[in-house]
């Protein structure tokens, strides 16, 4: 067990990491990455139960599958960080000739990844047939899925949400990330959804609120409860409510990053306020 | 010439049918997805001997490839059924990200291809998805003859690695294969020697394309019939060593020609050995209401046209 300093440096060195990262290419999404930082220092360092190394099939351990693959820059960093592949190879994001591809690929074999995503909406169905899939090999470790909020206007996510209950998938963690923005501006803008809280109910899904997504603890608290809440019929849904831009002030209360990186002096800013911890790549 | 008979027709669909009721059987890892249409698919056997593995999906295509893609991480062999329309066109980015990108090992069965769905029309004939399946990388792209070989075919892809997209029909047609082939992947099947002229056919054409031979024969004309069941990998070879000999060639398939097999062997051609080509396949249409039969003569994809553009072909050597 890591204590929350540890994992609050882990944080904020992954922040340091998606800033590099895109500014180094002058490209990617530093908005949602940011706002995700907490909970996948939470899942990789805390929650999940990983093997070493990795394989494939997963047999043995809990499986994550990132659906809004946009926000590949966290993902990146965080597997580096938690030991998939070099942290030097962050170095490589969105080059030719990368394993690290702007959206995530099992294409270039870059350990840690198991679907490419990035085409939005096709994650949870990817999760459900590898949820699917270990509950007829008898292996009763969970699997887990990240989709953005914008995400869920793609309909194939109602297909898959629709049939995880009928089907009482009850070993998937199906997580949203609520920050509210999309590219084209606030997600009640683009196209109100009305509650998504209330829409997965109604679907027959058990729903955990995060209120404070950008809380270590209370990322770890949630989803402590959301596995509790496995095994019993219902697949779960976590509302994980985040900051787009969390940690670097000028990023924050806009949508205006979700796709764009920052420039030199940008960079500067954002690097200061987020002092170096565990080593820069 | 060697002339083939039959004895009896069935569904090339009953031959997947039966060929998964054989993987349920012999393969623990082999399991069926379907997206409402089990009867049609004729999956019903595999589903009354092995409940555990079958997933009803319901009327979400998009839902099911995402599904199968996910069950292939931790060593399963999912075969998804539907109709090929819905099985391709209405997936097309599922099959490209979730599967064929991320290299999954999906078996795509798409039954009621072409124009021989028949009186449904348009809305659900697809004469499009070899183009659509063939374009991805590391698909692998089939379209079986009869029954015996459709069921070959469905226990030959369980036994390959990667994604497959495997295309059959929904009438009854010729049984003219052997019961007991073994079906390889990518290996075409010279069903005649001949000297004047090349058939290469795909799917219900190679029957066609026999027949053809037969009306070639009487009129003097010598016609070699090759059985194109795996339109990518294509057999380049077969194909080059037949048309060094009869120099000229005639492609036959229930599809459009642009996108279609003709296509991939003109490329074959282009590159190696230019030789004149006819092409017997839809002409950049849609399909419409009609018995199977009215329908293939309507759109010339029967024996008569077959043997015009043989004819056609012949003259331009």
């Amino acid at each position: 067990m890591s204590n929350t300093q540890q994992l609050e440096d882990l944080t904020t060195q992954v922040r340091r990491d998606i800033l590099r990262m895109v500014h180094k290419v002058n490209s990617g999404h530093p908005g949602g990455s940011l706002g995700c930082a907490e909970f996948f220092v939470a899942m990789y360092s805390e929650i999940m139960e990983r093997n070493e190394g990795f394989d494939m099939d997963g047999m043995g351990e809990d499986l994550f599958f990132l659906s809004n693959g946009h926000i590949s820059p966290v993902y990146y960093s965080v597997l580096a960080r938690t030991g998939y592949f070099p942290v030097e190879e962050l170095n490589t994001f969105r080059l030719i000739n990368s394993r690290l591809q702007g959206h995530p690929t099992t294409h270039e074999k870059l350990p840690g990844v198991r679907i490419a995503s990035g085409s939005l909406g096709q994650g949870m169905s990817v999760a459900l047939g590898a949820a699917q899939a270990k509950k007829l090999n008898g292996d009763d470790h969970l699997v887990y899925s990240l989709h953005g909020d914008g995400e869920l206007q793609e309909g194939q996510n109602w297909e898959a949400i629709m049939y995880a209950s009928a089907k009482h998938v009850d070993n998937l963690i199906a997580t949203v990330d609520l920050n509210g923005k999309q590219i084209d501006g606030a997600t009640d803008d683009v196209l109100p959804m009305g509650s998504i809280k209330a829409k997965f109910e109604a679907f027959g899904w058990t729903v955990i609120d995060i209120e404070e997504g950008n809380n270590i603890e209370a990322v770890l608290a949630g989803m402590a409860e959301a596995k509790s809440k496995t095994g019993q019929g219902k697949p779960v849904c976590v509302l994980l409510k985040t900051m787009m831009g969390n940690g670097i002030d000028f990023m924050m209360h806009t949508h205006a990053w979700h796709g764009k990186a920052p420039n030199d002096e940008q960079l500067a800013i954002g690097l200061a306020q987020n002092p170096e911890t565990l080593g820069d790549y | 010439m060697k002339t083939y008979t039959y004895t009896e027709k069935k569904d090339t669909r009953s031959g997947f049918g039966a060929g998964l009721a054989e993987l349920g059987r012999t393969n623990p890892n082999v399991v069926a997805l379907c997206a409402d249409l089990i009867g049609s698919l004729k999956m019903n056997q595999f589903i009354d001997e092995n409940p555990e593995r079958f997933f009803q999906i319901g009327i979400a295509e998009a839902n099911m490839m995402g599904i199968a893609a996910g069950m292939t991480i931790g060593g399963k062999i999912p075969f998804t059924g539907t109709f090929a329309n819905f099985s391709t066109g209405r997936v097309y980015d599922q099959i490209r990200q979730s599967i064929a990108y991320s290299g999954k090992n999906v078996k795509i069965c798409a039954s009621h291809a072409g124009l021989t769905l028949g009186e449904d029309g348009a809305t659900h004939q697809i004469l499009e998805d070899i183009g659509l399946m063939k374009m991805l990388p590391g698909m692998t792209v089939i379209n079986t003859c009869d029954y015996n070989q459709t069921k070959a075919a469905t226990i030959a892809i369980a036994e390959y690695e990667g994604p497959v997209y495997l295309r059959f029909g929904r009438p009854a047609v010729p049984i003219f294969t052997p019961e007991d082939q073994k079906f390889e992947i990518g290996k075409a099947i010279k069903l005649t020697e001949g000297n004047d002229v090349t058939i290469v056919a795909t799917g219900h054409l190679v029957w066609e394309a026999l027949e053809a031979s037969k009306a070639l024969h009487e009129k003097g004309i010598s016609a070699e019939v090759i059985n194109i069941h795996t339109i990518k990998p294509l057999d380049d070879k077969a194909i080059l060593d037949s048309v060094s000999k009869t120099g000229c060639i005639v492609t036959a398939e229930e599809h459009n020609y642009l996108g279609g097999l003709g296509e991939s062997v003109s490329r074959v051609l282009a590159l190696h050995k230019p030789t004149p080509q006819e092409f017997v396949a839809t002409n950049d249409t849609f399909g419409e209401s009609g018995t199977p039969a009215q329908l293939m003569e309507k759109y010339g994809l029967n024996s008569a046209t077959i043997v015009e553009k043989a004819q056609a072909v012949i003259k331009r050597k």
